[in-house]
């Protein structure tokens, strides 16, 4: 009974060994940062967590030892990682780097025109006075 | 300038909590386990370095409107009188002295004066690090 558990666990792991190499793999071959960005960021963070899970699950039924320090480290993963692919992408768009040439739509373009502008205006307002 | 940012924001409010609650639990590990004061100071002022990145300067200072000169001043303060406070019992400057005592609420209880010790090491060092990227940060 206790095999199977430990088999178990370490398939847990092993799954989120072969998730954050799938990961690296699109980091290499996906064209543009953004893109880029999305392989790194959701597939290296669930990549992480199974492989924090079964780490968590292995202390907890083989060790018998429950480890608050993992489920910690868990949450806080999956709360930073996004937030950080979330910063990544908001300042290359904001730096000016370009889409890929495939890209079909791009709607904050717009928005960040209509900002540029109203900043303008205000710089203007203030000379005057 | 402002950085309005929601959503750093929004997780930076979560996520202080969780880093300045592990720093703490990491300056009262450090007798048995890993940690201790310098690297509980380390984390906790990596959680104020998240306010700083989330929000103004003039914002963190209304939420922690503390000097932290002073704070790592009080630290150094702390680290000596403890070594001082072995020498009014007549025995050699730091010694230290580990016993276990029956609290009421939380039972058997390892104490030990190297607990003060460590945690003026963890003031100095929080003071320490904030000053010095406050003072990289700001224009004097």
């Amino acid at each position: 009974m206790e095999q199977i558990i430990e088999v178990v666990f370490a398939i847990l792991i092993l799954l989120g060994a072969v998730i954050a190499v799938i990961s690296v793999f699109g980091l290499i071959r996906l064209p543009d940062v953004y893109l880029r960005s999305h392989a790194a960021t959701k597939s290296a963070t669930l990549g992480v967590l199974l492989i924090l899970l079964g780490a968590f699950f292995y202390t907890w039924f083989v060790h018998d030892f429950f480890s608050i320090k993992l489920l910690l480290g868990i949450l806080f993963v999956f709360i930073t990682s996004p937030v950080a692919g979330h910063l990544n992408a908001r300042a290359a768009y904001r730096s000016g780097v370009a889409l890929w040439k495939g890209s079909v739509r791009d709607d904050f373009r717009e928005a960040i025109k209509q900002e540029r502008q109203q900043e303008i205006e205000e710089i203007k307002k203030q000379l005057k006075n | 300038m402002k950085f309005p940012d929601v959503i750093l924001q929004t997780a930076a409010k979560i996520l202080v909590f969780i880093i300045m609650i592990y720093s703490i639990y990491i300056l009262f590990a450090g007798h048995n386990n890993p940690g201790g004061g310098f690297i509980g100071g380390l984390i906790t002022a990596s959680a104020i370095m998240l306010l700083y990145l989330a929000f103004d300067v003039e914002t963190v200072g209304e939420i922690i409107p503390l000097d932290f000169k002073v704070i790592g001043a009080v630290g150094v303060m702390l680290a000596l009188l403890t070594g001082f406070g072995a020498v009014l019992f007549g025995v050699p400057f730091l010694t230290q002295v580990y016993q276990y005592v029956n609290l009421p609420l939380l039972g058997k209880t390892g104490l030990g004066t190297a607990f003060v010790f460590d945690l003026g090491v963890y003031l100095a060092v929080v003071g320490t690090t904030v000053t010095i990227i406050r003072s990289i940060s700001e224009d004097l």
